[in-house]
């Protein structure tokens, strides 16, 4: 009990370093991704190639390897981008991210009614007030189970920072397992891992609910 | 007064309107009738500015007028399958858009909402989702949401054809109604006897051979 009390603050430490990625990530990315979905469905076709690479690019490496170019990679190419460690992960993390989150959202806007878009136009609504105010309530609705998905996805993703040098959960709990030679400080972890899924397991069924009160 | 003159219209390549005129006197009801096809419903998504035309002018009380980038609501629409908002309430159906896009005074606006959805026999149906209604009350739901814009015209798209025959002679109720209080109306219907019964003018439409 004592060695757990020891080691909780770091472990305390890096969950915060978890916690942080994860909330900026999700800021950043969700409303990037509704409007590079919105991109994806205009009849732009050099913006519409243009996504479709990110989106191919992004969904097609892995993150790990993302998160690395984005932080040994640009300074060497000469861009003359030196990004800190923690910049260097949230422009990895939304970078990534949004690419999913648009294909999410691409599916729910296309399966929106022109006939929502008709209503909104003949009742002189813009462009933008449609997709506040009509379309994304019903996107979202149709969304959530599949962002929730990612949601959880990227709690555990998270831990990839440590490739980077940041102190993050996981990095924090192997750093005193190998220290004291203990699987106590892992378990934690994986404790720490599942109470936060849980939480967020739960926030995201209370949106769902918000969302239940009408079809 | 709402004037076309010489209205066409393609898609891809097929006419759809050649050369359609007509004229709808204030307060009068005019019906667009004819066979599936014989576009009805184009020339209605035209004059509500849903579609651009390609030839032809359009005239409002003696002036040109381009539904499609007119600022104020002049042209209601109730559509065939109403398009209700189905994350919005009742209320909050017929008051988003005077609230956002005319942006009128949120308690007036409101008030004026109530009295409309009184009128068409909604009182107490405000705060029920369109999933919780009948196709009926849908479509009544549909009209106060248009006339809280105050349109200039009141357009409906095929207004009989989802409902049952009990429901079609209300919905004739309300747009004689509407007449009295001098409301133009424009209705798209392939329902003959309906039409004679309520229009002033009819205008029959056949597809360009």
């Amino acid at each position: 009990m004592n060695y757990i009390f020891e080691i909780m603050p770091s472990l305390l430490d890096g969950t915060e370093m978890t916690l942080s990625i994860f909330v900026l990530t999700l800021v950043f990315s969700l409303p990037l991704g509704l409007i590079c979905a919105l991109g994806r469905c205009s009849k732009f076709k050099i913006l519409n190639a243009v996504l479709r690479f990110y989106i191919w690019l992004m969904r097609g490496t892995p993150l790990l390897l993302q998160l690395i170019f984005v932080f040994y990679g640009l300074p060497l190419l000469g861009t003359g981008i030196v990004l800190p460690r923690y910049a260097a992960a949230l422009v990895a993390f939304v970078l990534n991210y949004t690419a999913y989150f648009a294909e999410i959202f691409r599916g729910g806007l296309q399966s929106i009614d022109r006939g929502q878009y008709e209503s909104a136009g003949v009742l002189r609504l813009t462009y933008w007030q449609t997709i506040r105010k009509i379309i994304a309530p019903q996107v979202m609705k149709i969304v959530v189970p599949s962002i929730g998905n990612e949601v959880i996805n990227l709690i555990k993703d998270s831990s990839l920072v440590y490739v980077i040098g940041l102190g993050d959960l996981l990095r924090a709990g192997n750093v005193a397992s190998s220290r004291d030679v203990s699987l106590i400080p892992l378990v934690l972890v994986g404790i720490i891992y599942l109470a936060l899924t849980a939480v967020f397991t739960w926030m995201l069924q209370n949106v769902e609910a918000v969302y239940g009160k009408w079809k | 007064m709402l004037e076309l003159k010489n209205i066409k219209k393609s898609f891809s390549g097929r006419k759809i309107l050649d050369g359609i005129s007509l004229k709808v006197t204030d307060g009068e009801i005019m019906c667009i009738v004819g066979q599936s096809g014989g576009g009805k419903t184009t020339l209605l998504r035209c004059i509500s500015g849903l579609e651009r035309i390609d030839e032809g002018e359009m005239m409002l009380d003696g002036k040109k007028f381009d539904p499609m980038s007119s600022k104020e609501a002049l042209i209601g629409v109730v559509f065939q399958e109403y398009n209700l908002f189905p994350h919005l309430s009742v209320l909050e159906n017929v008051t988003l858009a005077p609230k956002i896009a005319l942006k009128k005074d949120p308690q007036a606006v409101e008030k004026e909402a109530r009295q409309l959805l009184k009128k068409l026999a909604l009182e107490g149906k405000e705060n029920l989702y369109p999933y919780q209604l009948s196709g009926g009350q849908k479509q009544r739901v549909s009209i106060a949401r248009a006339l809280a814009m105050h349109p200039k015209i009141l357009c409906y798209d095929e207004p009989t054809s989802a409902l049952d025959p009990g429901l079609r002679d209300k919905v004739r109720d309300i747009i004689l109604s509407l007449k009295k209080e001098s409301m133009t109306q424009i209705i798209v219907t392939h329902d003959l006897k309906f039409a004679r019964e309520i229009a002033d003018d009819v205008l029959k439409v056949r597809p360009v051979s």
